[in-house]
């Protein structure tokens, strides 16, 4: 069956190509969850794509482009894979994009190994994914490349001892690892390090362990929304912020869900490459573009890295058509000035190098609202799990 | 021994959350014995209502969960009439099939009206202090739903076992025949213990959103919790469903202060060796 699908693939894309090359309109493919738990991701992006053409218009180059969105419902490798086919075959895109899950996009890498379609990866975090594929480009992060700078920052500061409490999947596994090799490198020690399932909201029995073992700090990682919510607050109930007990975190106090965390956020540190509060032009004419075009939209990592990925594949339809491994090739040396600010994607591991901010929670005095609010910058940072 | 005290201290704690929010399901599944997949969704209206009234429109707390339960009772009231009522008579899989489509729709509904971010309902002053037990703190929010817990399980007893409703109610779901026939209202007796076991998931729902916090997603992400204490307790059993709660609050909790990587493994395993051992659950009315 597969074998089949994979020679009806090569024929048609063996017909489509010279057809494509003289076409004038470039297809997008866009895999996103618009429906069930995750349905925000996928309404993020689509904002986010929409912002961007509405800035650039609906050309690169010579090409007009267009996006098609697919529903990918959640983590769901087999439906990535067959609407990934779908946009291949029936629709004949060029580039494909999206995917939040790992194993969603993981589950697409032989189609577009086989059929050479620039894949850009607007959210997936695991380092390895690009290792599967030539064509997988990324405009997110991966979790060592925001862990462990953390590690060393908080190292840095004074912080000797630290638990780690992460949550029992693969992102949690890769942060928790980044973070202890970051730290103990440096000479600190993890004194605990606990993994907590991933069905878990009631975190006061780990929260209270970590109080226990009284370490100077305590890293964590959760997959976002209602977990984070009632981890944060536990953190506060439970009095570690009192015992001097630092929370360090990543997407911990992201954006769309910070106002709901309330006061029990203020002064939560997380690392991270994006801040809405991030203070550039470009940051504040994507945030004026999108909340004019969507007037309830809050921008966040979701939103950024959906951007970006809309302007690198503008680029690369300027750049290459849509001739996929030129297209690649091309994208390999861009550098630009995204909301975030400066990025550069890396050759070798075709994932963004970037900053990454240091970011303390605050109340922001004009519009009393919760922001992360950059207090350092860790510049430059490539995918440090490459080679991991 | 701060350890154990620290396990007796939060799993009660978490077994009462567990409660408030299961309660309700007791009441409609266990004693109407309509298969109700749609107790959650009843618990997201709750604290989507509150929600909106104390974040959006500015209400105090208390006011706001008056209001959100009141607002939820009064929407359950109708479906009662026009959907429910049809429902009690259907066989156990389209009981399942109609009140899963049902909570779909609720999740569909709040989805459009709130968005799909957390809808976080903000405690008073003094409900998000915490109190010196000697060896740690604990919020008072908890030490709330402790008692809340306490007084939902202490007027539930009196109102079943104790009332003329609760007799008659007992009755109209034994043999809703004879009981017909005996002059009640059966009718209004379901229509009205249908509005208490949706005010219950929305007391619960908003008690509970400190540790099981509201978002659309709510009553899918968190049915099989539901189900599982009401299956444990025994169905239609208000006291095994409260032995049941606080059982399973504890025994996940030791789980995950002493084994946390097998915190869920163990949670289910225990379980299962439960319904094994009494398949009715913990304590079988008879009726």
């Amino acid at each position: 069956m597969t074998r089949a699908i994979h020679a009806a693939l090569a024929a048609v894309i063996a017909t489509a190509l010279p057809a494509a090359a003289g076409a004038d309109t470039i297809k997008v493919g866009v895999v996103a969850p618009f429906s069930g738990p995750f349905a925000i991701y996928g309404k993020q992006y689509q904002e986010a794509v929409e912002t961007y053409v509405a800035q650039h218009g609906t050309t690169a180059g010579e090409h007009e482009i267009e996006f098609i969105y697919k529903d990918v419902g959640g983590p769901n490798p087999d439906q990535s894979r067959s609407l990934a086919q779908e946009l291949l075959i029936r629709d004949q895109v060029d580039y494909l994009a999206g995917f939040t899950f790992t194993p969603n996009a993981l589950a697409v890498a032989p189609l577009i190994e086989q059929s050479q379609t620039p894949t850009v990866i607007f959210n997936a975090a695991t380092s390895s994914i690009n290792k599967e594929s030539e064509f997988y480009l990324r405009t997110s992060y991966t979790l060592w490349q925001v862990s462990a700078p953390l590690a060393e920052w908080a190292y840095d500061q004074g912080m000797r001892t630290a638990a780690t409490t992460v949550t029992d999947y693969g992102p949690g596994i890769d942060a928790e690892n980044a973070f202890k090799a970051a730290f103990e490198a440096r000479g600190g020690e993890v004194v605990d390090s606990i993994r907590m399932p991933l069905s878990t909201t009631d975190f006061t029995p780990f929260i209270q362990s970590v109080r226990d073992a009284a370490p100077d700090a305590v890293f964590t990682f959760l997959p976002g929304g209602p977990p984070t919510f009632t981890y944060t607050k536990t953190y506060n109930e439970n009095g570690l912020a009192e015992a001097g007990i630092k929370f360090l975190g990543t997407a911990e106090t992201e954006e769309v869900n910070l106002q709901g965390l309330g006061d029990a956020a203020i002064g939560l540190t997380t690392a991270y490459h994006y801040s809405g509060a991030h203070d550039s032009d470009e940051n504040r004419a994507f945030q004026a573009k999108l909340t004019e075009l969507f007037p309830d939209a809050i921008a966040n990592w979701a939103s950024v890295g959906a951007y970006d990925g809309t302007h690198l594949i503008y680029q690369m339809v300027a750049a290459a058509g849509s001739d996929g491994p030129a297209a690649v090739e091309a994208a390999k040396t861009m550098e630009w000035e995204s909301p975030r600010g400066p990025v550069k994607m890396d050759p070798d591991a075709r994932t963004l190098i970037q900053n990454v901010y240091i970011r303390e929670v605050a109340r922001d005095e004009d519009t009393g609202k919760l922001v992360n609010r950059e207090t350092g910058v860790i510049a430059t940072v490539g995918d440090l799990g490459w080679d991991k | 021994m701060t350890l154990f005290l620290n396990i007796l201290v939060d799993g009660v704690a978490y077994g009462m959350i567990l409660f408030m929010i299961s309660v309700g399901l007791s009441v409609t599944m266990g004693l109407m014995r309509v298969v109700n997949l749609a107790h959650g969704g009843f618990a997201l209206l709750g604290g989507t209502f509150a929600h909106w009234f104390a974040a959006d429109l500015g209400l105090p707390f208390w006011p706001a969960l008056a209001l959100a339960i009141a607002a939820t009772v009064a929407l359950s009231v109708p479906l009662e009439r026009v959907i429910y009522r049809r429902i009690y008579g259907f066989t156990d899989l389209q009981q399942v099939l109609a009140t899963i489509g049902l909570t779909f729709l609720m999740i569909a509904s709040v989805n459009l009206w709130q968005g799909s971010s957390l809808l976080s309902v903000p405690l008073p002053e003094g409900l998000k202090a915490s109190v010196d037990l000697g060896f740690r703190t604990l919020p008072v929010h908890r030490l709330l739903v402790i008692a809340g817990g306490l007084a939902v399980v202490l007027g539930l007893w009196l109102l079943l076992e104790r009332t003329r409703f609760g007799i008659r109610l007992r009755a109209a779901v034994d043999n809703r025949g004879a009981a017909s026939a005996h002059g009640i209202d059966t009718d209004r007796i379901f229509m009205a213990a249908f509005a208490l076991g949706a005010g219950l998931a929305a007391f619960g729902g908003v008690l509970g959103a400190e540790i099981l916090p509201i978002d659309a997603y709510y009553p899918l992400r968190y049915m099989v919790l539901f189900l599982i204490v009401v299956a444990v307790g025994g169905m239609g059993s208000i006291a095994g469903s409260f032995l049941a709660a606080i059982g399973l609050g504890l025994l996940e909790t030791a789980a995950r202060y002493l084994a946390p990587d097998f915190a869920t493994i163990t949670f289910f395993a225990l379980v299962i060796a439960l319904l094994a051992l009494r398949p009715n659950g913990l304590i079988v009315r008879t009726s």
